[in-house]
């Protein structure tokens, strides 16, 4: 456990001393939702209308922004065959390097997700549970992107398939994601949808550590 | 029922069994899609609200039927040859893929020509038409990772992890899609209280169904057998450098 949990420190620590990563991931979630109100138009009503789809799909695209990087860095180094030599479990090595992801480059755009809400004219009940179903989704995105990013690990231009072979499985997440808001918007009920996206989260909790660590293993051998 | 897998992981004995299949699936290819092309094209009646359109159909279900059970043979193939190491069956599941994409793409096409005269649109964003096409892009992801590997074994293996995440994903998207948006219709052919559709459209459909997978088989036995002998030929021409 004292193992794991220094790894995450590690990757977290690496990641914010580096500085770009969180900052990059960022001010690209914000450069898309700022990019939405100029090509679309400002009409408020338009605005609210597609606001939590733009919200989403930015932080599908951000969070892909920083996939690759998940394994890259100590690919390169050569820390990343010492991990899996070392006595963690592959898997529990992969839980370690997606949590440390989600917290460093998923968790600032759940945070800063409100205000852009705000921009985009969403009303109150609407930011709330997009806040929540962020919360409650975006892991999911680090599972499976941790798939991919195994599969593409060490490979060249490895970024471009990334996106071919992940974006495709993050459909559920959108969909699920975008209808919890806008039944909050519309008053309905949110939570037959909240739990259907923790559903799908528990769901990649248990293939995507799977998945990457033979991923992982195979891109190493 | 024990079978031995290993018995048909040698792919010469699988050369020898596909010689045989083939001559038959090419016959039957040829007699059901000529008879099925028959009886949905004039022996059929129009329908009363579509008319002749309603033809298309004969075309389109098969193919989308055929594009669901080839993603499951190419996820059953996968894990056979994850588990098992089994090379034709990595085999299999490489050849079978494009072929699943055509028809994913043939099923795409004549549903939007269909859709044109019914809908009066070309493309609806509806459950069906999205998740068959987010399936088309399985299939392209499947296909650009067996590319990118140098390595065929390796390639193997991570095509098949990539299958296997898909094959997983595939009802979740199916129901996330269902309940997101719809216009094309139910399921009428495979239902709980059976066919939902008259005798006179659902033979020529059956006949075009069956006429699908012998021509399925046919190419994926010139496909395989492609890739058995590619293969060879690699290990051939570097045994040919060695001794120069």
């Amino acid at each position: 456990m004292s193992r794991f949990i220094q790894l995450v420190g590690r990757d977290i620590r690496l990641a914010f001393r580096q500085g770009s990563a969180v900052t990059l991931s960022l001010s690209f979630f914000v450069i898309i939702v700022v990019l939405f109100p100029l090509g679309v138009g400002p009409e408020l009503a338009v605005l609210a209308r597609i606001g939590p789809g733009v919200l989403w799909v930015a932080a599908l695209l951000s969070c892909l922004l920083t996939l690759d990087r998940m394994f890259q860095a100590d690919f390169e180094d050569g820390s990343l065959d010492l991990l899996i030599i070392g006595p963690l479990p592959t898997e529990i090595l992969v839980l370690a390097k997606v949590i440390a992801h989600w917290l460093t480059s998923v968790l600032p755009l759940i945070v800063i997700a409100p205000i852009l809400g705000l921009s985009l004219n969403l009303p109150g009940d609407g930011i709330f549970a997009l806040t929540l179903a962020l919360l409650i989704g975006t892991p999911t995105l680090s599972l499976i992107g941790a798939m991919g990013a195994a599969l593409t690990v060490g490979m060249r231009r490895g970024g471009v398939l990334l996106s071919l072979l992940v974006l495709p499985l993050y459909i559920p997440i959108l969909i699920f994601g975008v209808a919890a808001v806008d039944a909050a918007i519309a008053q309905l009920t949110v939570v037959p949808h909240l739990f259907l996206l923790g559903g799908v989260s528990l769901g990649a909790l248990v293939v995507g550590p799977l998945a990457a660590a033979a991923g992982l293993r195979l891109s190493l051998s | 029922m024990a079978i031995d897998l290993h018995k048909y992981a040698n792919p010469k004995r699988f050369l020898a069994i596909t010689a045989a299949i083939y001559p038959w699936s090419v016959w039957l290819t040829v007699i059901l899609l000529l008879g099925g092309l028959y009886l949905s094209l004039f022996v059929a009646p129009p329908d009363y609200q579509q008319g002749d359109t309603v033809r298309i159909m004969f075309v389109h279900v098969p193919a989308a039927w055929m594009a669901l059970m080839i993603y499951t043979l190419m996820a059953v193939s996968s894990a056979v040859g994850l588990i098992w190491k089994h090379p034709v069956a990595d085999l299999t599941a490489k050849a079978a893929a494009p072929i699943g994409a055509c028809f994913t793409f043939l099923a795409l096409v004549t549903g939007s020509l269909w859709g044109q005269p019914m809908w009066g649109t070309f493309w609806v964003w509806d459950a069906r038409l999205t998740s068959m096409l987010i399936l088309l892009f399985l299939y392209l992801g499947y296909m650009a990772i067996w590319e990118s590997f140098d390595d065929p074994t390796k390639a193997a293996k991570a095509a098949a992890i990539l299958a296997l995440v898909g094959v997983v994903n595939i009802p979740i998207i199916r129901f996330s899609v269902d309940w997101w948006n719809t216009l094309h219709q139910p399921a009428s052919v495979a239902t709980m209280d059976g066919p939902k559709i008259h005798s006179t459209i659902l033979i020529p459909l059956l006949v075009m169904g069956l006429a699908y997978t012998a021509f399925f088989v046919m190419v994926l036995i010139i496909r395989v057998k492609a890739e058995i002998l590619k293969r060879r030929l690699h290990v051939l021409q570097i045994a040919e450098l060695r001794e120069s």
